[in-house]
């Protein structure tokens, strides 16, 4: 194992590193009005951001082995399903989650 | 219905209506309100802070150390990065390049929340130190109502976010070990989070073409990249065609009627055609975009 202070250091450069990246957008833009081209980026990027951030979590999921990307594609759908239909948050991620631990626990081991 | 979202900009009145208020019963409405948004984020950060102490501790750190990681460093990704990073015992350098390599999708977050952090006085510095994919996902998509004091909201569910991670990390360093049914899986609350934000945002949205331009650029990174890094190069390219997409985008959401998506398509292969020689993914996604759209 590394000393404390190593290991303290480690932790320290990457809790900094990491603020400094969420830093950024407003170190550059929060200063005076940011520019309009900006404003407009930042409004209509959620959307894709969100989209990307889907793909981003199922990013390891193996589409060549039918156990792996069934399970996350069925979940996914019934999460969807169950949020167009009932439109509450737990109810969806719950059951969409339930539903892919029981499938890959227990179906596509 | 009056709503006032997260990243909407002209809610001055509300503010200037509630914000100065400084009443307990407000402060009440925002805690319940930001608890009952945050639940989905709870599970999921609960269980996956508990591998991360789990990971920790086997690692030879105790709960102390799972404390106050998740506390300064709070990143999801990284901090499990971070614990291969202490067993290997990297050099300073390496473990700062990183931690900008894996985090670096951050720097795009904040610009949608420009004005409205900075509006948060006190909170200002927490709230960009605290957004995360999540806290970021779930403040862009939630609608806070018009009663609700909204910058409280924002701040609560950030901090409550938070507090989520920083009891899951830590309970997992100290009884992780005791948990004995199969939580394999568990993970998937965060993918379904997103799922279900997406769901609310299509819902939502006048105009379809950034959702789209996300999957686009998502897929197609992701192809050609492979899942290590493609996250930076498809948001890259996603702003890339947000800007090309800015006319037909701008139109879709003032006019908001049934024919702007055939009216779009064509000022979209205008301004791309403008735009190609800036943007390299430009020409090639947008082409997928067509042919999805």
């Amino acid at each position: 194992m590394i000393s404390a202070t190593h290991a303290i250091l480690i932790i320290a450069v990457t809790a900094g590193c990491t603020f400094l990246t969420r830093l950024a957008p407003f170190a550059l833009f929060g200063r005076k009005e940011p520019p309009k081209a900006v404003l407009y980026i930042g409004e209509v990027l959620p959307a894709a951001v969100i989209a990307i951030l889907v793909i981003y979590c199922l990013r390891g999921t193996s589409f060549m082995e039918m156990s792996k990307w069934l399970p996350a594609f069925i979940a996914c759908s019934i999460t969807a399903a169950l949020h167009v239909w009932k439109r509450n948050n737990l109810l969806s991620i719950g059951g969409g989650t339930i539903c892919y631990m029981l499938m890959i626990q227990l179906i596509f081991v | 219905m009056l709503f006032d979202s997260g990243i909407c900009y002209e809610d001055t009145t509300v503010d200037f209506c509630l914000g100065k208020m400084y009443d307990s019963s407000i402060m009440k409405e925002a805690l319940k309100f930001a608890f009952k948004r945050d639940i989905p984020v709870m599970l999921g950060y609960i269980f996956m802070g508990i591998a991360f102490g789990l990971m920790l501790q086997d690692a030879g750190y105790s709960f102390v150390w799972a404390f106050f990681i998740s506390l300064t460093c709070y990143a999801g990704t990284m901090q499990f990065v971070l614990v291969s990073l202490l067993t290997g015992g990297a050099g300073l350098l390496s473990t700062a390049v990183m931690t900008f390599s894996i985090n670096s999708r951050h720097i795009f977050y904040g610009l949608s929340f420009l004005k409205k952090f900075k509006e948060m006085g006190k909170a200002y510095p927490y709230m960009i130190f605290s957004l995360t994919d999540e806290t970021y996902a779930l403040l862009c998509g939630t609608r806070i109502p018009f009663e609700i004091d909204s910058k409280k909201t924002m701040f609560f569910m950030a901090a409550l976010n938070q507090s989520y991670w920083v009891i899951g990390c830590t309970a997992g360093a100290l009884f992780g070990s005791l948990i004995s049914f199969d939580t394999t899986g568990v993970d998937f609350a965060m993918t379904a989070l997103f799922v279900v934000i997406f769901v609310d945002q299509w819902r939502e949205a006048k105009t379809h073409i950034p959702v789209f331009i996300g999957i686009g650029c998502g897929l197609v990174s992701l192809l050609i990249i492979g899942p290590d890094n493609f996250i930076i190069p498809a948001l890259a390219a996603a702003i890339g065609l947000l800007i090309a997409c800015r006319r037909p985008i701008e139109g879709g959401k003032k006019s908001g009627g049934e024919n702007t998506a055939a009216a779009s398509d064509e000022d979209r292969k205008k301004s791309n055609g403008d735009d190609a020689d800036e943007m390299p993914y430009a020409g090639g996604e947008a082409e997928k975009e067509e042919g999805k759209a």
